[in-house]
This record gives structure tokens, sequence and C-alpha cells, in this order.
């Protein structure tokens, strides 16, 4: 058995299964919501959009938009959580825990409050702005000290510029008297009511990431062998270190530009995955991308049903599935070390 | 030269070593304290002299002066005060024990049990039992979450890092879990979600001061009586045994006092953050890091923190946006038609049945509304900004 789970050709037998239960959970959430929508009806509004049907407006302008943006940013979180989780050689690391998302949350709320932006390209950059300004600032702040990038340290560094910049950002949305939906969006994140040409205006940027997460992924194999074992290989280290960082400030920013600072999923999936591809980047960064759309999925499926007639943000969601796993992980990966 | 100063007593089987400098800061801090709580009193939508304030104090000056100092300004100041006193002590604490200046009450999650609890209270009990018991709930959600994180943390005992792990873990469930009931509750208006949010001393009377000061009477000496094992504690655990701490036992009563710190602070305030982070910090900076200096230094100053902030929120609005006069006259008519306010410290009962009041007639008053919630983003937001000078 354990031959077989090694073997390429099992792993892309599993990709391909991922893929399928990617697309069956886009349908899932086309489908399911206050109201039951066919299969007919979703495949006509796909194909010939007949304004007049109401369960054909619903998809076309309510679910198709948020599937597929749900399925995009759980790609794009996953990913960026498996890179970052590789970089700081940590099993808690993900971008909204080191304050990432809430650093472009933030930023993109001061933007649109403060100097009244709204196009959408502008807003993506400041988005990545933002999420670098987060990462650069718990980096420096993780590796401040004796001991350099301890676990400890960048966690805690990552919770507390979270709680600063989430604290901005609530006193910028209270300042401007927006209403508490609004304050949980930026806050939490959410996938419901985008737009598709929200997704289509990051989707470069997007693609771009995903494509540089699959080309650094040999990479990173070397890179978590460590420091020195990566030098002696012949690695730039230094520079792997900054494309990868780019890679994952590009993915997060441009994921909290569409939907907020949705957090946990990196964490969560990159654990999940590992047990099926082994440490081995180029096997990990697909299978995140497919588990983290599929997670993203059903997290806002399930979000729809458990306060009815209320929805749950996705984002809340995420925090219940991830906390135990966090805590979880906590107990287990840290108690070796 | 000498920085400690011996103190013997003929009489007592006592003696004990004082540092100067720890000594001179703290009074420095104790002025500095005092003066920014008279000029706190007089700053506002109306403008007081000190000396105003120190006669309106006394029982003497205007009728006005007196109504506003007495019932107003003079419990919310001193609340913000003890507040930070006991945010202050309770970071001193949880950095001591895990040995980390990032850890505070705020991140670990105890700060987010106590506002779900007091959530939770408003949400589903409010309609049955009165509101007095709110503090209650509040301390009781940070005692049990402290609790959780405790057991979850342990495995053949508890270390610092997976208690502080495991506490950020629980933090993030909990804000989740407030959220979710915030969401759930369209009974909510968003100014009084924020409170449990963001925190602020808005509207805090002399039953909320009355409420909080037992707690730091109490726990604020125990904590320095055992200043000695947090001491120990700071050195790693394997140290802290070897010079005959017993490392576990210690810990959990030293976090049980935090927790009751914080969960009073949060009782009164809500989830005012970063004050439990920085105030340790800056007092480490002053005096260094031997607890029994560190502890009064950092109490100091996080009251003092925490009175310039609300100080800064409570006035800097205004003069933004809305003429002080009319606001002044707003608030006028608010009081005069509540007499039963302008009476000093009252039985707990019926003091918080007129806070309730007044609280409700603010309420319908759309302008007072605003003013409060810009109120509280303030305080989120000069907090933030005492956290970025301090990084």
């Amino acid at each position: 058995m354990e031959r077989l789970s090694a073997s390429p050709l099992f792993k892309t037998v599993g990709l391909a299964l991922g893929l399928v239960l990617v697309a069956a959970g886009l349908f899932a959430s086309m489908a399911f919501g206050l109201s039951t929508i066919g299969l007919s009806d979703i495949y006509r509004a796909a194909t010939k959009y007949d304004a007049a049907s109401n369960a054909q407006i619903i998809v076309h302008t309510a679910r198709m938009p948020r599937a597929f943006t749900a399925a995009a940013i759980g790609a794009c979180l996953a990913v960026a959580g498996a890179l970052i989780q590789g970089l700081t050689r940590n099993p808690l690391a993900d971008p909204s825990l080191l304050g990432i998302n809430y650093g472009a949350s933030c930023l993109i709320v001061f933007a649109v409050t403060r100097l009244s932006i709204s196009s959408l390209p502008a807003l993506t950059a400041v988005s990545f702005a933002g999420a670098a300004i987060a990462a650069i600032a718990v980096y420096m702040l993780g590796a401040i000290g004796r001991d350099g990038l301890t676990p400890l340290k960048i966690i805690l560094a990552g919770a507390a510029l979270s709680a600063l910049f989430s604290s901005f950002t609530q006193g910028m949305l209270v300042l401007n008297e927006q209403g508490l939906s609004e304050m949980m969006f930026w806050l939490t994140g959410s996938v419901a009511g985008r737009s598709l040409e929200m997704l289509q205006a990051v989707l470069p940027v997007m693609a771009a990431g995903m494509i540089g997460a699959l080309w650094i992924a040999r990479h990173m194999n070397v890179l978590t062998m460590g420091e020195h074992t990566a030098q002696g290989l012949g690695q730039r280290t230094a520079l792997i270190k900054i494309f990868a960082g780019i890679i994952v400030v590009a993915l997060a920013g441009s994921s909290v530009a569409v939907a907020g600072p949705v957090g946990f999923i990196g964490l969560i999936v990159p654990t999940l995955v590992r047990p099926f591809t082994g440490s081995d980047y180029r096997w990990i960064v697909p299978y995140s991308a497919v588990a983290g759309a599929l997670l993203l999925l059903s997290a806002d499926i399930a979000g729809r049903f458990l306060i009815r007639p209320e929805e749950l943000p996705v984002g809340i969601m995420t925090a219940i599935i991830g906390t135990p796993a966090f805590i979880a992980i906590a107990r287990k990966g840290l108690a070796q070390k | 030269m000498k920085s400690y100063k011996s103190a013997r007593f003929a009489r007592l089987p006592i003696s004990f070593l004082l540092h100067k400098k720890t000594l001179t800061t703290a009074i420095v801090l104790a002025v500095a304290g005092a003066a920014a709580l008279l000029l706190s009193v007089g700053l506002g939508d109306m403008r007081m002299y000190p000396q105003e304030v120190v006669r309106a104090m006394l029982g003497s000056g205007a009728e006005e002066h007196r109504l506003v100092v007495h019932t107003i300004r003079l419990p919310r100041i001193l609340a913000a005060f003890l507040v930070g006193i006991a945010l202050a002590a309770a970071g001193s604490l949880l950095q001591g024990i895990i040995r980390n200046p990032l850890a505070s009450p705020d991140i670990i999650g105890i700060t987010s049990g106590a506002s779900l609890a007091a959530v939770v209270f408003i949400s589903y009990l409010s309609a049955t039992v009165s509101i007095v018991w709110l503090p209650v709930a509040a301390m009781t959600g940070a005692c049990l979450t402290a609790l959780l994180i405790y057991m979850l943390a342990w495995r053949r005992g508890v270390t610092a890092i997976r208690l502080v792990l495991v506490g950020i873990g629980i933090n993030f469930l909990l804000g989740s879990a407030t959220k979710v009931l915030l969401l759930k509750n369209p009974a909510y208006t968003s100014s009084q979600a924020y409170v449990w949010l963001t925190g602020t001393v808005y509207g805090s009377d002399w039953g909320m001061v009355g409420m909080i000061a037992p707690w730091l009477a109490v726990f604020i000496p125990v904590a320095f009586a055992l200043a000695r094992h947090v001491n120990a504690l700071q050195l790693g655990d394997d140290v802290a045994s070897g010079v005959g701490s017993a490392v576990q036992r210690h810990r959990f009563g030293l976090l049980m006092i935090s927790v009751a710190l914080a969960g009073a602070a949060v009782a009164v305030g809500g989830a005012i953050s970063f004050v439990g982070l920085i105030a340790p910090h800056m007092a480490r900076k002053l005096v260094g890091s031997s607890f029994g200096g560190m502890l009064p230094i950092s109490a100091l100053l996080g009251g003092l923190i925490v009175v310039i902030a609300d100080t800064i929120s409570r006035t800097a609005f205004f003069t933004l946006r809305y003429s002080g006069r009319r606001i002044y006259g707003r608030r006028r008519r608010a009081f005069f038609h509540l007499p039963a306010l302008s009476q000093s410290p009252c039985v707990s009962g019926n003091c918080h049945a007129s806070h309730r009041d007044r609280l409700a007639y603010e309420r319908r008053d759309k302008t007072d509304c605003i003013s409060a919630s810009s109120r509280l983003a303030d305080h989120g937001r000069s907090n933030g900004f005492f956290c970025l000078y301090i990084l």
C-alpha cells in the first residue's frame, strides 16, 4: 500500500479525482442555497442565458460568480499556505495567521474609505502592497532576537500584527459608519455577492502566481532541507526565498482583493494533503490547489445552511474548521521540537 | 553608586531592597497619572480648568461642573485607569510565564472568551437575568477559556509554547463564534456589537468602577507577592525547576491571576487590545525585567495609556465633526431627564438600572450614537498607534 500511494501514477489519478470533485463542488455550490436549483437550469444559465427565468438569474448573477470565486480563492490561499510553510519551515504558518491577509484588507479599506479609490486594478495593487508590508513586518518582527525565526515567535508576531491591522480596519470602517455586514466582510472575508468582473481583474495575477508556485516547487524541495544544505547544493537561497515571498504575496493579495481576509485555508490544506503527497513540493502545490478549492467550496456551501436564514461568511466557516486543526498541529507538530 | 536602597525596620522582622530607578520611575508615573486624570476630567464638550476640576471633585464649584465630573467623566476615567492597570498587570504576568514579549490576554484568547460570554449573555439571557450579572458572565467566560486553553495545552505538563499556540487558535475560534452571534442576532445594532469587537469605557459609571476595583485590590498584591516565582519562570522551565520552583503549579496559579485581572477588565471595558502587550514592554525598557519592579511600573503605564487613549477618542472627534455646543445641549437635556443619575456612588442594582436608562436614552439620540461609535473606533486606533510606536 505504501508503495502504491507513493507512485506517480497513483498521485496523478488522485489529482484527477480531486479535479472531478472540484467540478462537482462547483455544481453543488450553484445548486444549493435558499432555493435549490436543478442541473438543467445551471447548464442553461451557462450556455444560453435566459433572463426571464428566476433560477437562471440566481445562478448567473449570484451563484456562478460565487462558486468560481470560492474555488479560485481556495486554491490560491492553499498554495500560498503551502509555500509559506516551506519558507518559514513551520507547520503552523498561514497567510491569515501571519497577518498577511489582514494587512492587505487593512490597506484596501484605507484606500476605499480615505483615498476614494474604487477601480479594481488599483485596489488589487493596493492589496499587494498591504500584503507585502505585512509579510515584511512579520518576518522582521519574528526574526528579532538571538534564536532567529522560531515557530513560536513568527506566530506570535503574526497574531499581534493581525490584531493590529484588524483594529485599524475596524477603526476606519466605524468612522465611515459602515454596517455590521461590511465590517464582517473586511474582518473575516466572504465570497458572497462578488461579481465575475472582480475575479477577472485578479485572475491573471492568480494564474501567474500559480505558475510561479509550480516552477518554484522543486527549489522549495531543496530549501526545506535547511538553509545550509541548500546553499551547499548550490542554491541561491536568498533569491529563492524572495521569489517564494513574492508569490505568496501575489496569491494572498489577489485573494484578499476579491474575498477579504479568509483564513486558515493555507494552514489546513497543506497539512491535509501531505499524507498523500509526501514532502515533495512538486506534488504538494497542485494537490493543495485542488484541495483548497474543494475545501472552500464546501465551507461556503455549509455556511449557507448553518444559521438559516442568515448566512455565515466563509471566513468564519474556515476558522471554525481550521482552529481544531491548528490546535492539533500545535500539540503534535511542535511537541518534538 | 549603589542602585539599590535597603529598607530595614528596627521592630519588624522584615527587610527589603528598593531599586532606586524603579522607585523614581514609579513616582514620576504616579504623578503623571494623577495629572492625566485631572486634565482628562477637564477636557471634553465642557472645558474645565484643573483647579475647577479639583474643586468639583471636592464637592464645591459650579453645579454644572459637579454634575458632569461626578456622573460622567470621573467614573469613566477612573474605569479607564483601572482597566488599563488590570490589562497591563495581566499582560505582564502572561509575558513573564510565557517568556515572550508578544504575549498578552487579547492574543492568547482570554479576552475573546470573555467577550463571547458577554455576547451570549446579552443575546440569550438578558431577557430573563438582570444585566448586573453581565460582568460575572464575562469573568466566567475568561476563566473557562483559560481552563480550556490550559487543558488543550496539557501534554505531560504544559509548556509555554503550547500554551501560546493553543491560545492563538482558541482566540480565532472564539472570535469567530462572537461574530456568528453578532450576525445571527439582528437585534444588535452595530454600535453595540463594536463594544465586544473593539472595547470601550464609554458610559462607565460608579458601579463599574466599584466592580473592577476589588479585583485589582486583591490580585495585584498577590501578583506582587509572587514576583519571585515569575522571575524564576522567566529563566526557562529547566532553570526554574533547578532553583526549586514548582513550575507547573506556579504557572497555573499565575495564569489564573492573570485571567482574573483580564476578565475584570473585559467585563468593564470590552475587548480593549494592545494595552496588555505594550505596557509591560515599555516597563521593561524603563526599569528592566525583574518582575517585582516591572509590575507596578507596567500597571501605572497601562492605566496612563488607556486614560490618554480614551481622552483622545472622547475629544478629538467632537471638535472634528460636530460643534461642541450642540452636543452639549443634547447632553444636558439627556441628563436632566434622569435625576437618578446625579447621585454619587449608589448601590449596585439601582446604579445599573440608571446606567441602562441613560444608555437607552442616548441611543435614541442619533448624534450621540454616532459619536459613541466613533469613540469606539478610536479606541482601537489609538491603542494601535501606541503599539506601532513601540514596535
